[in-house]
């Protein structure tokens, strides 16, 4: 290996410094390769094993691998849904001393999926449209925060499971950049990228043989722009009303929390007269339910599957009378009596099948079609032993998906001339 | 296709006091290749995001044509950003790549058809239409990518700083093949750079920024020959022009130890004691002695036929660097002293306060 090898890194895993980083990675060996499926990159991106977890490596130029670098910790620090970066490595040589692309090595994300490990024959309409609803989630919040992704696509994003909805997850930040705000027309532009990126990719799974026929490729890419427009007028729309309405304002407090929003920043003006009230949402912070979860139990779930466990947590204390106890107590003890044994219940060999909320959303689910179907109220630890033996041991494991590699096409490529000019005069 | 137009467009960002694009008035002819070149910061990206509607104008306006587009939206303009997303879709087919953004804008099948064919002869990938990517070169899958902006027949390509993450080899092999692709298909088009030798290779005409400044407009002849100001001169051409301080004197401008001729017009038009002179390394006349300014040698650089001798010397207690084209074969060496003079035709005069051009033009 070059002894010049160059690592930016906030933390360094020593395991990094023993990779072959003296071979292209085309040419990595098997033994350090995971096949993990991937998307359509424009760059070589390989999974490798690395001290009990995965992380991605891209092979890319040095400025580029800097640059994303960079723009993932930014992303990270603004609460930013999207992957960790790990470090860049430059000044990579072979033996000959023949210098090698730069690298950005980000680490996996545990438990997510790209959009095409997520079905297991075709992809189906509504699981097409979570999706891309999911995707627009994401974009709303990047664009909130200033960033102008360029790159808007499913392959650019990955996907974890939340309670019945996907939670979207940035992977790509390379044409990505912030501003101090956007314009109407960056956010236009990046929603029209997602359409037409979204089609395409909807239209190379029909080619494929992939896409159910119920689905309208179209259709489907055109969905996130309605749903897009929608939960940026939500979070950002202002609204008037007479004085004398100021539950209105509770209102909108309440109705972006529903969605997952919390306001921590509400501009409230009235007119000249005092008669009229105009409100308009300054900061929202994505992740109302996660917060309160993690507050209360100290789980970390996306934020369907939080706004479940706390539904369940709410149903816990009506039907225990724990109206009147402290809320951090009765938390405690759901988390002691309830969460905890169901996910201790789960057989080791089946851990990496789900995350646990997922579990456990899942579980409430099949309890529920369970008491439906036998008509009396199927006791949680019955629930739990018949989803494990009639679902959970029938899925595929998701901690780290292995299977189906996708081709990918690595764009640009460099045109090798491979013929000595003296031979062809 | 159409015209552009930049209409005293300025673009303010929020806090600050310094536009970062100042009042720019910029006609693209039609069917013209322009160049937007200039160091980072200058303003560049930010007039092509303009044009593309990404950035709002606080003042001015943009055409497309006839048509005021300050106010439309992207998408609505008739617009190609090309190499924007290179993805291409390993199970479709090249023409299915190629199409199937008109597809989602509803255009129908036989059109659809005839544009992508047409298109697929222009990239010489007619052959390759029933492909799918995979089966395709490197340089073919660029061009396939090129292909999906050059069906949608937009008015104007625009294009920021497309081969900057490409090696130096590909970057050249795609420079030229882009330049020949504008002038088969006549689109008016605005490209980014921030590299001069891009900008001249390609470019019809060359809009050199600075500061959020339009320096100069023009050919690149134009530009090389006659810039309008010091920076221009300093920018344009590599290795850059040899720019430094010279007393003016009777007949002209004191060269070490002779006088640059300049024109009786020009020394009358300034009242300045020092210009600023510039000399291309080309127009640079290396003697072993004799009249003008000592140079010691530090390095030569032989490129084959030609070479370039980098030198210093010192004007009134500053070191300066000194550039000159020599012979490939026969030349000083390292550690000699050289007098250079200035091919007298070849000789640029600016006003050191202001940086502006006082010399005439150079007219061959």
């Amino acid at each position: 290996m070059s002894g010049s090898l160059a690592i930016t890194s906030a933390t360094v895993d020593p395991a990094l410094l023993d990779l072959p980083w003296n071979l292209p990675l085309e040419l990595w060996p098997d033994d350090v390769i995971a096949a993990l499926p991937k998307g359509i990159s424009r760059h070589l991106v390989r999974f490798v094993h690395l001290s009990g977890y995965v992380i991605a490596i891209k092979e890319t130029s040095a400025e580029l691998a800097q640059r994303e670098y960079e723009m993932l910790r930014t992303l990270q620090r603004l609460d930013v849904p999207c992957v960790e970066p790990v470090a860049v490595i430059t000044n990579r040589t072979d033996d000959e001393g023949t210098p090698l692309d730069s690298v950005l090595v980000t680490r996996h994300l545990k438990f997510s999926l790209p959009y095409r490990a997520i079905y297991s024959q075709t992809l189906r309409p509504d699981t097409a449209t979570r999706l891309v609803d999911a995707l627009a989630v994401l974009l709303v919040r990047l664009h909130i925060i200033g960033f102008f992704w360029g790159d808007v696509s499913l392959s650019n994003t990955l996907f974890r499971r939340d309670a019945g909805a996907f939670a979207a997850y940035l992977v790509d930040a390379e044409t990505g950049q912030i501003y101090n705000g956007l314009s109407n027309g960056q956010r236009e532009n990046d929603l029209e990228i997602a359409r037409i990126n979204i089609a395409g990719e909807l239209l190379d799974l029909a080619a494929g043989g992939r896409l159910d026929e119920e689905v309208d490729p179209v259709a489907v890419s055109n969905g996130i722009v309605a749903s897009y427009r929608s939960l940026w007028t939500e979070l950002t729309g202002s609204e008037s009303f007479s004085s004398s309405e100021r539950w209105r304002i509770n209102e909108r407090v309440e109705r972006l929390n529903r969605l997952g929003f919390d306001i921590e920043e509400l501009a409230i003006k009235t007119d000249d007269t005092g008669s009229q009230v105009r409100i308009q949402p300054k900061v929202v912070d994505a992740g109302h339910h996660q917060r309160r979860l993690l507050r209360l139990t100290g789980l970390d779930a996306e934020e369907n599957q939080a706004r479940r466990l706390l539904n369940d947590l709410d149903s816990y204390t009506a039907t225990y009378r724990k109206k009147d106890a402290d809320e951090e107590m009765v938390a405690h003890e759901w988390l002691a009596q309830v969460f905890e044994p169901v996910i201790r219940a789960i057989p080791r060999d089946l851990k990496g099948r789900l995350e646990p909320a997922e579990v456990f959303h899942q579980l409430l689910d099949h309890r529920w079609y369970m008491s439906q179907n036998e008509k009396r109220d199927v006791p949680l630890a019955e629930a739990v032993t018949s989803y494990v033996e009639n679902v959970l041991r029938h899925r595929r494991d998701e901690a780290t998906v292995i299977d189906p590699v996708t081709g990918t096409m690595t764009l640009p490529i460099a045109i090798v001339d491979d013929g000595d000019w003296r031979s062809r005069v | 296709m159409s015209s552009v137009t930049f209409d005293k467009a300025t673009r303010l960002y929020p806090g600050s006091t310094h536009p970062a694009v100042d009042a720019l008035d910029l006609s693209v002819s039609d069917g013209e290749f322009l160049v937007l070149v200039g160091p980072s910061g200058c303003g560049k990206s930010t007039s092509l995001r303009m044009l593309a509607g990404l950035e709002e104008v606080n003042e001015g306006r943009i055409l497309i044509g006839d048509r005021d587009v300050t106010e439309v939206p992207p998408k609505d303009r008739d617009i190609a950003m090309v190499f924007q997303n290179y993805a291409l879709y390993p199970h479709m087919t090249v023409a299915e790549n190629m199409g199937f953004a008109l597809k989602i804008a509803g255009v129908n099948k036989d059109e659809r058809a005839a544009r992508v064919l047409e298109a697929a002869k222009l990239l010489d990938l007619q052959d390759y239409l029933a492909r799918k990517p995979k089966a395709l070169s490197g340089g073919q899958r660029q061009r396939v990518a090129m292909g999906r902006a050059i069906v949608r027949q937009p008015q104007v390509f625009l294009m920021d700083e497309p081969l900057s993450n490409l090696d130096a080899k590909l970057r050249v092999q795609t420079r030229t093949q882009i330049a020949s692709l504008q002038r088969r298909l006549g689109v008016t088009t605005v490209y980014v750079t921030h590299d001069q030798t891009e900008a001249l290779t390609m470019g019809d005409r060359i809009a050199v920024l600075k500061d959020g400044v339009l320096q100069q407009v023009g050919t690149p002849r134009d530009l090389y020959a006659n810039p309008i100001n010091v920076f221009v001169a300093g920018f344009i051409g590599s290795p850059a022009m040899n720019l430094f301080s010279a007393d003016l004197v009777e007949g002209g401008l004191k060269f070490g130890t002779a006088i640059a001729p300049l024109d009786r017009d020009t020394l009358s038009g300034t009242k300045a004691k020092k210009v600023t002179i510039g000399v291309r390394p080309e127009d640079v006349k290396v003697a072993k002695t004799g009249d003008g300014l000592k140079v010691d040698v530090d390095l030569v650089e032989e490129l084959g036929a030609d070479g370039y001798l980098y030198g210093h010397t010192e004007i009134d207690g500053n070191r300066v660097d000194i550039v000159a084209r020599v012979d490939g074969r026969v030349h000083p060496n390292a550690g000699e002293t050289v007098v250079i003079t200035p091919s007298p035709k070849h000789i640029h005069a600016f006003d050191t306060e202001s940086g502006e051009r006082i010399s005439k033009a150079v007219t061959d």
